[in-house]
């Protein structure tokens, strides 16, 4: 052990003697709170992996007896999962991507070029961020209905393909970086768009990883945006296609159930684990700054 | 100390020939590049926001029905989501559904934030990762999850409970206790996203000022009411009106969950929409729904924009 790490450890320790009964008391708050929060995350993968009799018996238990994948056998049968999964990840990924491109150069334009009803053209964006998509869902579908784009990628994609949240956060971003940082390539000659690619991107990473990781998650884990758009069950996605097993045509087995979750929060979870500090922190100062 | 301009400062060269210096300073050529720059993001939103909203407007004074040609029929559908006792509940309940659950959420995770916002606190960052992570899980997973946790015959919380003398019974099958439910679970899904950015709120309260409260005698729960809450106010508007929009558009754990049922005590604003416009074909009724929330949904937003306006202004 190094000399700073017992140093670090010394402190600790201290930290533990010099405990006053308050915060006592809020760490047992905190550890009652996070235990209710977390067990349905619990829940799922401990009844994923039971077998059907553990999970119908009574009284019910928190851990299996006996561990199976038989639960998560039934899933992929059930549905066609593998398909399920892939579409969720090509709809959530193929609006992240188009939308971090658009998005980033209408922000780039608005807030580092000067031209004719830039601050009127801002808000009219802002007001856009106003309007729910369910407030527009009818005629939105029968637009996409149309152009015969229900059932398909575009469909899914295309709408969400640019969007005004993204536009405002990062046109902020953009805004907040200095100004000269592009002076030197303005004086060799470079034009907007080689300013836009080699010098305000790179600096705006941090930006674009928040917004590109807030727009997966929630396109990931919509329901209604699938629900309307595809009526086929190929074409839909993880979230969606796991509510076809509760639907009218039979009670599916709560252990297959919780399989079908377990597999679509995976993904979202093992990453979320991996970033957490700076997703968290990212996510603070998304709405507010 | 203003030295003397050297004559080499003041000399200016003379501009080059042909004009203008740089071809890209010209107003129109400035124009057609930000144009450019702009265009894909304008054809999305024009063409899949702004469009469809005009057209829901105009479907919402007609008897659109997916058959045969539509008829103008004026203010009738708005006359009837606000006369016909069942049509009007679809606003009462979202009314209900925002009312349990803004301020629970909300509550929770400023009480939270300020909890986790003591330095003295052991295991800080584990706790903030719990709290946060039900944030990442979908809105569907989550009704599957605590449907099965509070089933009346095999869920272990209801069985927990019941060990503690509290009967639950068929929560989501009773038209008292089904909306409690679906709004509990958006509290679960979503205080997180609230408690992270008061988390921040907090982090950002000078500590000077406590040390200076400290100084004046002030107590903790003094400091709390005349430094802490205060200074939050701003970022507490903020959560409140960002909860109450989330609130307004309240769907999937409902679908998942309840169905809308029992008996119609879950029917929230976009459930209805949602089975009026796609199950049961009845368009312009849905379209003048669809009106209904974005005005709910607009006046939250300029509350917002009122608020903030006076930070915001040095933006355009």
């Amino acid at each position: 052990m190094s000399t700073a790490a017992v140093k670090r450890n010394r402190q600790r320790l201290q930290k533990l003697r010099e405990l006053r009964p308050s915060t006592v008391l809020a760490t047992v708050a905190l550890i009652i709170v996070s235990a209710i929060v977390l067990l349905p995350i619990v829940i799922i993968v401990l009844t994923a992996f039971k077998p059907v009799a553990e999970v119908n018996a009574y009284p019910p238990s928190l851990l299996p007896d006996a561990w199976t994948l038989d639960n998560l056998k039934t899933v992929t049968s059930e549905l066609p999962f593998l398909r399920l999964v892939g579409n969720s990840f090509v709809f959530a990924g193929g609006v992240t991507a188009f939308a971090l491109v658009f998005d980033s150069l209408a922000a780039y334009a608005l807030a580092r070029m000067d031209f004719k009803g830039r601050k009127v053209l801002l808000i009219a964006i802002i007001a856009t961020l106003m309007i729910p998509f369910q407030a527009t869902l009818i005629p939105l579908y029968q637009l996409v209905a149309d152009l015969g784009w229900v059932n398909t990628y575009t469909g899914l994609i295309a709408p969400r393909a640019a969007d005004a949240f993204g536009i405002f956060f990062l046109r902020q971003f953009f805004l907040a970086l200095p100004r000269d940082i592009d002076a030197a390539a303005r004086i060799d000659g470079a034009g907007e768009f080689r300013i836009f690619r080699s010098i305000v991107l790179p600096n705006a990473v941090p930006a674009l990883l928040t917004l590109g990781l807030f727009t997966f998650v929630n396109n990931w884990n919509d329901l209604l945006w699938p629900l309307v758009f595809t009526t086929d069950a190929e074409m839909g996605t993880i979230t969606s296609g796991l509510t076809l097993l509760t639907g009218p045509s039979g009670i599916v087995p709560h252990g297959v159930m919780m399989a079908g979750s377990l597999i679509a929060i995976l993904p979202l979870v093992i990453a979320f684990l991996f970033i957490q500090r700076r997703f968290i922190e990212n996510i603070a100062t998304t709405g507010l700054k | 100390m203003s030295a003397p301009q050297s004559p080499a400062r003041r000399y200016r060269p003379p501009a080059p020939l042909g004009g203008r210096p740089r071809r890209l300073d010209s107003p129109w050529r400035r124009n057609a590049m930000a144009a450019g720059f702009l265009a894909p993001a304008l054809i999305i939103i024009g063409l899949f926001t702004i469009w469809p909203m005009l057209s829901a407007l105009r479907l919402s004074f007609t008897d659109a029905s997916g058959f045969g040609d539509p008829e103008w029929v004026g203010l009738q559908n708005y006359v009837d989501v606000f006369s016909d006792p069942d049509l009007l509940k679809a606003v009462t309940n979202t009314v209900l559904y925002t009312v349990l659950f803004t301020p629970t959420a909300v509550l929770a995770a400023l009480g939270l934030a300020l909890l986790l916002n003591s330095p003295h606190l052991p295991f800080r960052s584990f706790f903030r990762t719990a709290l946060f992570v039900p944030f990442v899980v979908s809105f569907a997973v989550a009704a599957f999850a605590w449907s099965y946790l509070i089933d009346p015959q095999v869920g272990l919380l209801n069985y927990w409970l019941r060990g503690m003398g509290i009967q639950m019974g068929n929560v989501l099958q009773d038209p008292t206790w089904a909306m409690p439910m679906v709004a509990f679970v958006a509290v679960w899904k979503l205080f997180g996203f609230y408690f992270v950015i008061f988390l921040a709120g907090l982090q950002d309260i000078p500590s000077s000022l406590y040390e200076a409260a400290r100084m004046d005698g002030a107590g903790p729960w003094s400091r709390l009411r005349h430094v802490t809450l205060p200074l939050l106010s701003n970022t507490m508007a903020f959560v409140l009106i960002f909860a109450m929009i989330a609130a307004l558009q309240a769907f999937d754990q409902i679908y998942v969950m309840t169905g809308g049922g029992p008996y119609g005590s879950t029917q929230t604003l976009v459930m209805e929409i949602y089975e009026s416009g796609f199950r049961k074909l009845e368009i312009g009724f849905a379209s003048a729904l669809s009106y209904v929330l974005l005005i709910a949904t607009l006046m939250l937003s300029l509350v917002q924009f009122a608020f903030f306006g006076r930070r915001e202004k040095d933006m355009a």
